[in-house]
């Protein structure tokens, strides 16, 4: 490595000139009268990489740290890795499961629209819309999701029915037992669907206000209508905004659905504790519940790049690569292994 | 019905413009406007920033609602109906259908981002006037090859220069086949060398029969392609004339003092 240096050094100076023990760095300048400097050449040297000791340091460290972490989890018999597998797939566990991503699914659908109608209510022109829209924010914001939850479930006890009719008379054209209609899963999606909303109705507006103005007056001067100039102008560039909150949001809710065993609703987290109350095996059950959110979470965060690149179209000068694409084209180019076809 | 590239005859696109006020907040922009744009005509509004040109161009289209006066497009309202002895402002969707009969370039081109070239050309015909997709299509390439960018019609804006982009924002407002088009300083947000594909472009349609309002700060163009020049400042007309009237002979003192600090001395014959 130092003799390469000192050949650099060597050949920068090819012509010894007068005034280089005056100045430092004579080489730019060539005395009067001499003939045109050519650039040295130095494309017969080998390159070599700089060393970073301290990078190598620290990955060792950490590397140690994993493989530690790793070890007591394989090892430390207390974990009961065997009973995580058995109740890992047993059948009221991914009864469980399913009424999670059940909740998770219609809470989140509906929790969005409510959010968007939310949204456009506060951007609306209406201040009656825009603090209705703001109070409906601020309340859903500011009670705990438990809090919430427990008062959906028990709304019996304040409104002992419920009925469609016309205000102010006495109308009734449907009257049904609050308890009948308020069950614990109608109360979970309830609570979760309303507090979903407020916080994605701020995400979409965000979202909205992202986008520039001039967008929203090109396409008033061209004469699209206000329904299309929301759905195809302003919502797809809106989403570049909306998406990584938005998805942040949708896994706060897949596991914000275990509060719901409050409820004594049977989803995932419930199951769980259903079971180590009776086998004592806390846990590895808790494990499994864990282990399972983990999944969740990964394939949601799988759909979120997808979903995300779908919308970059346009806002970056070419698409990054899938890591499938990657793969393929480190497979293509490195992998050149011989195969029969094209040998 | 078959749709011309040009207007074949100057009869349509009349603008007038009588007596346009417009405040934002306290400070008056428009202080009673008046002006008469013939069809086919290429009227250039010039004038210091702040004087009120851009926002002038804005209430022709509506995009800008006036506080007094009119403006009337071969003898239309626009952005009300007389009713009786009233004036009823139109709804949203009346306006929508006046303002494909107008055309407008912005100064940033406002161009969707998230559309190619061609989708950006040929969203408005299909949803605004309800032609078919593939004519659409059809017609937004001819478009593109008229702007000279039929072998971008697949790319993004982002993927194009800002010359490219200002010519696609033009075949997009071609797109509606509109009696008029309005220019709102098309090219201050260009790189210099960039501003001339932009200007021949608009040189092209000076001559088509379609009524050009331009506001620009391109002296030499405005000289070139306009039949009236229009010099505003603080919110009024303050002279209008042939090029040769304005620029070579302005009458008014602030006409004088404006051009004596825009135009370069050799072009200031």
């Amino acid at each position: 490595m130092s003799s390469a240096a000192t050949k650099v050094a060597q050949s920068q100076e090819p012509q010894p000139a007068p005034a280089a023990e005056a100045l430092p760095e004579p080489v730019d300048v060539p005395p009067a009268g001499a003939p045109p400097r050519q650039a040295p050449d130095y494309s017969s040297y080998r390159v070599v990489a700089a060393r970073h000791p301290w990078r190598w340091v620290g990955t060792a460290v950490v590397a140690i740290g994993v493989l530690a972490v790793a070890w007591s989890l394989a090892t430390n018999p207390r974990w009961e890795w065997g009973v995580v597998t058995q109740w890992f797939t047993a059948q009221s566990v991914v009864h469980g499961l399913v009424e999670t991503l059940k909740l998770t699914a219609i809470s989140g659908i509906l929790g969005f629209v409510l959010g968007f109608i939310l949204a456009l209510m506060r951007l609306s022109a209406s201040p009656l819309l825009v603090s209705v829209s703001w109070t409906f924010s601020w309340i859903f914001r500011s009670t705990p999701l438990l809090v919430q939850m427990l008062l959906w479930y028990n709304l019996g006890y304040l409104y002992e029915k419920i009925s469609l009719g016309i205000p102010f008379t006495d109308v009734r054209f449907f009257e049904v037992q609050t308890t009948t209609l308020i069950s614990q899963f109608a109360a979970a999606v309830l609570g979760l669907t309303l507090n979903q909303a407020a916080y994605s109705a701020e995400i979409i507006r965000g979202g909205i206000l992202s986008v520039d103005q001039g967008q929203l007056e090109a396409a008033a001067a061209l004469g699209i209508p206000a329904w299309r100039r929301s759905t195809r102008i302003v919502l797809p560039q809106a989403m570049r905004a909306i998406l990584p909150t938005a998805f942040n949001e949708i896994i706060g809710l897949v596991k914000g659905t275990s509060i719901v065993y409050v409820l004594a609703y049977s989803e995932l987290f419930y199951t769980v504790q259903v079971i180590y109350n009776r086998t004592q095996q806390v846990l590895p059950l808790l494990l499994v519940a864990t282990l399972w959110y983990i999944v969740i979470t990964s394939v949601l965060s799988v759909f979120q790049y997808y979903i995300e690149r779908h919308y970059s179209k346009g806002a970056v000068r070419n698409l990054p690569l899938t890591p499938l694409q990657k793969a393929r084209k480190f497979f293509a180019t490195h992998a050149a292994v011989p195969t029969r076809r094209n040998i | 019905m078959t749709h011309t590239l040009t207007a074949p005859t100057a009869t349509r696109g009349l603008v007038e413009i009588t007596g346009v006020r417009k405040s934002f907040g306290a400070t008056e922009v428009l202080k009673g406007v008046s002006l008469t744009v013939e069809p086919g005509g290429v009227a250039v509004i010039v004038g210091p920033s702040g004087s009120g040109k851009s926002t002038l161009l804005r209430t022709i289209n509506h995009l800008e609602k006036v506080d007094g006066g009119h403006i009337t497009i071969d003898g239309q309202l626009v952005g009300y109906e007389i009713r009786g002895d009233r004036l009823h402002e139109l709804r949203e969707k009346d306006i929508l259908k006046q303002r494909t009969e107008i055309g407008m370039v912005f100064q940033n081109f406002n161009l969707f981002p998230h559309l190619t070239a061609l989708e950006n050309v040929s969203e408005a015909p299909v949803v605004a006037q309800g032609r078919s997709k593939e004519e659409a299509r059809r017609r937004g390439l001819e478009l593109l090859d008229r702007v000279g960018l039929k072998d971008r019609a697949g790319a993004y804006p982002r993927q194009l220069s800002g010359g490219q982009q200002q010519r696609i924002a033009i075949a997009r407002a071609l797109a509606l086949d509109p009696k008029i088009l309005l220019f709102d300083e098309p090219t201050s947000a260009l790189d210099p060398e960039l501003v001339n594909e932009v200007l021949d472009v608009i040189r092209g349609l000076a001559k088509s029969g379609t009524t050009l309002i331009i506001v620009t700060h391109e002296m030499g163009f405005a000289r070139d392609v306009a039949d009236t020049v229009v010099f505003m400042d603080q919110g009024q007309i303050v002279e209008q004339g042939t090029p040769q009237d304005i620029f070579s002979n302005p009458q008014e003192p602030r006409t004088r003092s404006f051009f004596s600090k825009v135009l370069e001395p050799a072009f200031n014959i």
